[in-house]
């Protein structure tokens, strides 16, 4: 989960950090260096465990690779034009985007009203369900799915189930398949997205609801017209989070999308432990990254724009 | 006729009643007021009506017709709450717009009535702004404003007032004022300010632990307070133990060394007698004596605490220039009879 | 009249029975007396989780995993709540910029860590040792403290401190006597929060771990990777049960949506 949750916190700290924490009032300074000093272990350890590496990725992606020869320290693109121009990685990337694009609607559809309903329970059942529901966030992301495959698999007990409700007539194929990996890295990343719409359901006021009801509003026109364009941007900001981690994600489709259906973050892995081609899955890695920072970034600045005016 | 009738309304949580067989008649136009201390059960009583609650006992009727099998958008009464509840991803002109589209009225009748609403509250140049973006004040006008534009056959307040600041309080009292003269709609007014209920309401209920204690006008209410609760929660008062006994020219009081005639018939027995600080005056003779424990300057008057047999009275001088005691001068202090109230010994005063 | 309506509440039961469904199944699976997988329909047996005993190597990476968690969550602590202070309490150049570096493995997927830390680590000759893998993991979980000790401290009063100065103590003693202890909650959940990550990592650490050195997760997942036994869903249900014992002393004493919420916000 640290993986899931990571992105997550993330997306809430560039959200917040601006408007919500107020640079601490003026007063005399003894001696200007202070939160330097203070700073100063971890600026280092950044400097020397997280730049550098990453700095020494984005060349590794420019060395190229033969069988014989190893990695060549010779500097140019030929990694990123392979990517480009052959149709295989598109379509392991564009199956990456597609799984992903998937399981953030999933999510928004079944996390937010989750969310909503969880909001008007009373209190012990409330405090319950949440538990239930943000407690697979602290239970490791490997358990999880190891729970899709035997319930995919080898007990069947889906087709099982589904089968004996009558909706299908033969088992239908989940484990090696894309419907096996966007259900079960639905599973992993919903709480993302019950979490996100909680907050924002936290700041609307209980008596919005009253004051339309009064006014003469039916139950779904005060959902339609007053609860859900308040939650929208708490939707919005799980969405970004979820789609992130999911095109991201990694042990998830490695489980159950196995060796054949490869996402970029399992490929990336083949390059490296498998293939030993580590400056093609440096590529992809890069790659990744750029992806994932300008969807986060990218979105939250549109998100923060749209909404400035109406929540602060 | 009685426009709004509440009938034995009752509520319970748990084992906690906090309505306690509420009864009411509101007359079309007026402006009444549920006041007393937090958890008196007069938002409970709002919320009902608004159907917010269900009621667990009684009735309520509203110009004939049983409110309580209403649902609550079905009801038609305006409510201003106490957070204001503003829509904040409307503006302000959407926010009051919003109950006539639920009204199904045509565009151009509804613009025209919400910038007639708008300007009721003088506020008809913000209409295109987002809550967000007004005071305090402002939101609260544009709450009043989305509450009466659907022409309400009631208008219930819920502490309108208490997130405002103390001028900005006395502005929107006279405000409210203004529009309940104008608009002339009924209001139930829910608040545990007793000067804003005393400034705005034509009656006042006052409640306490689930019950109604005293329905009067604020000026009857404040003068001859039905029992210790309503003459200690209305304003600062004396409250001093006496003695109820027949004397030479009907029912007196006895306080200390002080007798005092009580207009209404009681039975004899322990009894308490209430008079305002500021009805009490330094007199002669023929008053109860103490001695002036300490006196402070308040600009235009003067606060003395005086000790006396009965117990410490506050006395309230107004500062014209008239000889007044020094602190450790032995006094006499009287009032006139009018001017105090005589109630039962009650266990649960103050 | 805010109650939830019947549709409303077959779709909560079904969606917490979609989030319970594969947990319960593994917890299911781990108590079965066959020895291939299938459902305990014919008793409960604990014959799996006496086979973990066999696999010493599972009992190893869960040690490891321990020790990994509790140090760098320390070494996280020890270097964020300096850091906390300084973007909490001080006014500087670069404020932000210094904020964003230290929550910035947030934005970085782990796949791209775990490559850069790999290739990273070989060069310097870390690769597969234990330190390789606390300095890495150091890295990934102090966003999380930090953002919790930043929470604590911004959220306290800072007269207190004042008054303790103007009463006569020393820097020092003002920080150990009067700010220490009332972040103390933050900086404990900030631990807390940063040991789950770091015990639950997976994606990265299975680049830079070496057979010797390995973390349960991983060892776990590379095992599935190979065969899906019953004994791994015994492993896994361990697993579970800890996280959830850990779980419910957690709500207990800190409350779990806030922990995870993040007090940061408003």
């Amino acid at each position: 989960m640290s993986m899931a949750a990571s992105t997550e916190s993330q997306v809430q700290a560039t959200a917040a950090n601006p408007s919500t924490h107020a640079p601490p009032p003026r007063r005399p300074r003894r001696w200007p260096w202070t939160p330097y000093l203070l700073s100063a272990p971890g600026l280092a350890l950044f400097a020397v465990l997280l730049l550098v590496p990453l700095v020494m990725t984005f060349l590794l992606s420019l060395n190229s690779f033969s069988f014989y020869g190893g990695i060549e320290n010779v500097w140019q693109i030929g990694n990123y034009a392979d990517i480009i121009a052959d149709s295989y990685f598109h379509e392991v990337f564009l199956r990456t985007f597609r799984i992903a694009a998937v399981v953030t609607l999933l999510c928004a559809l079944f996390g937010a009203p989750e969310a909503y309903i969880l909001r008007r329970m009373k209190s012990p059942w409330r405090g319950l369900c949440l538990l239930i529901v943000l407690g697979p966030l602290l239970i490791s992301v490997v358990s999880r799915t190891l729970g899709w495959a035997l319930l995919f698999g080898s007990t069947g007990l889906v087709n099982q189930g589904l089968m004996g409700l009558g909706l299908i007539a033969t088992p239908i194929e989940f484990m090696y398949t894309e419907t096996g990996v966007i259900i079960a890295l639905t599973h992993v990343l919903v709480p993302f997205m019950v979490l996100s719409v909680w907050a924002s359901l936290q700041r609307l006021d209980p008596q919005v609801e009253n004051a339309a009801l009064s006014l003469g509003a039916g139950p779904l026109t005060v959902m339609r017209r007053v609860v859900l364009p308040q939650i929208v941007p708490g939707i919005l900001s799980g969405s970004i989070i979820v789609f992130a981690l999911a095109a991201s994600a990694f042990a998830t489709p490695a489980i159950i999308g196995g060796r054949r259906l490869k996402v970029a973050a399992t490929l990336a892995y083949d390059e490296f432990l498998n293939t030993l081609n580590w400056p093609l899955g440096a590529t992809v890695a890069v790659l990744l990254l750029i992806a994932n920072v300008v969807i986060i970034v990218g979105c939250n600045r549109l998100v923060e724009r749209r909404y400035k005016q109406v929540f602060e | 006729m009685a426009y709004l009738v509440l009938d034995q309304l009752t509520k319970r949580f748990g084992n906690w009643t906090a309505v306690d067989n509420v009864s009411l008649t509101v007359e079309k136009g007026e402006l009444i007021s549920l006041l007393g201390p937090s958890g008196c059960g007069k938002t409970t009583t709002l919320q009902m009506i608004a159907g917010f609650l269900d009621a667990d006992g009684g009735r309520v009727m509203l110009d004939g017709q049983d409110l309580l099998a209403k649902k609550p958008n079905e009801r038609g009464l305006g409510i201003v709450f106490q957070s204001y509840a503003l829509f904040p991803h409307m503006t302000a002109a959407e926010n009051v717009a919003f109950g006539l589209e639920m009204r199904r009225i045509a565009r151009a009748d509804r613009d025209r009535m919400v910038a007639d609403a708008l300007k009721l509250v003088g506020l008809e140049q913000y209409g295109d702004r987002h809550p967000r973006r007004m005071s305090g004040g402002q939101q609260q006008r544009v709450a009043l404003a989305r509450a009466l534009v659907i022409k309400p056959s009631l208008l219930l307040l819920d502490e309108p007032l208490s997130n405002l600041d103390a001028k900005m309080r006395e502005e929107m009292q006279i405000e409210l004022r203004r529009i309940q003269r104008t608009v002339g709609t009924t209001m139930i007014l829910v608040t545990h300010d007793q000067s804003e209920a005393m400034a705005l309401s034509d009656r006042v209920v006052v409640m306490n632990k689930g019950r109604i204690q005293q329905v009067a006008t604020p000026q009857e209410a404040y003068d001859h307070p039905a029992n210790a609760f309503v003459a200690n929660f209305l304003g600062r008062t004396n409250l001093l133990p006496g003695m109820v006994g027949g004397g030479a020219g009907g029912t007196v009081i006895t306080v200390a060394d002080s007798v005092w005639p009580v207009a209404q018939p009681m039975a004899a027995g322990p009894g308490a007698l209430a008079v305002r600080p500021e009805k009490i005056g330094f007199v002669d003779a023929g008053g109860l004596s103490g001695t002036v424990l300490a006196r402070v300057f308040q600009g235009t008057q003067w606060l003395f605490e005086i000790e006396t047999a009965a117990g410490r009275l506050m006395v309230i001088r107004q500062h014209d220039g008239s000889p007044l005691p020094a602190e450790r001068e032995r006094v006499m202090v009287g009032w006139r009879a009018d001017d105090m109230a005589v109630m039962p010994a009650d266990r649960e005063a103050a | 009249m805010n109650r939830n309506g019947p549709i409303a509440l077959i779709f909560h039961v079904l969606f917490l029975g979609f989030l319970l469904a594969p947990i319960l199944i593994v917890c299911a699976v781990a108590f079965t007396s066959q020895g291939y997988l299938s459902l305990p329909t014919e008793g409960l047996s604990l014959r799996w989780f006496r086979a973990i005993g066999d696999n010493p190597e599972f009992i190893r990476a869960f040690k490891d995993s321990l020790l990994l968690g509790a140090v760098s969550s320390t070494l996280a602590i020890l270097v964020a709540v300096p850091a906390a202070l300084a973007i909490a309490r001080h006014q500087f150049f670069g404020r932000e910029a210094i904020q964003a570096l230290f929550l910035s493995p947030l934005m970085v997927p782990h796949i791209v860590l775990g490559i850069a830390f790999l290739r990273f680590f070989t060069m310097i000759g870390l690769g597969g040792t234990f330190a390789g893998l606390v300095l890495s993991h150091v890295i990934i979980i102090l966003p999380f403290a930090l953002r919790l000790i930043l929470a604590a401290s911004t959220g306290m009063d800072r007269a207190v401190e004042n008054a303790a100065a103007s009463l006569g103590a020393s820097s020092w003693t003002c920080f150990r006597r009067v700010t220490l202890p009332l972040i103390l909650p933050g900086v404990a959940s900030g631990w807390v929060l940063a040991f789950i990550n770091s015990f639950d990592e997976v994606t990265m650490t299975v680049f830079i771990a070496s057979p010797e050195t390995t973390t349960l997760p991983v060892r776990l997942f590379l095992y599935i990777q190979d065969n899906i036994d019953p004994l791994v869903a015994a492993v896994s249900a361990v697993l579970i049960f800890l996280t959830v014992a850990a779980m419910l002393v957690l709500d207990r004493v800190y409350g779990l949506e806030r922990l995870l919420v993040g007090k940061g916000r408003d």
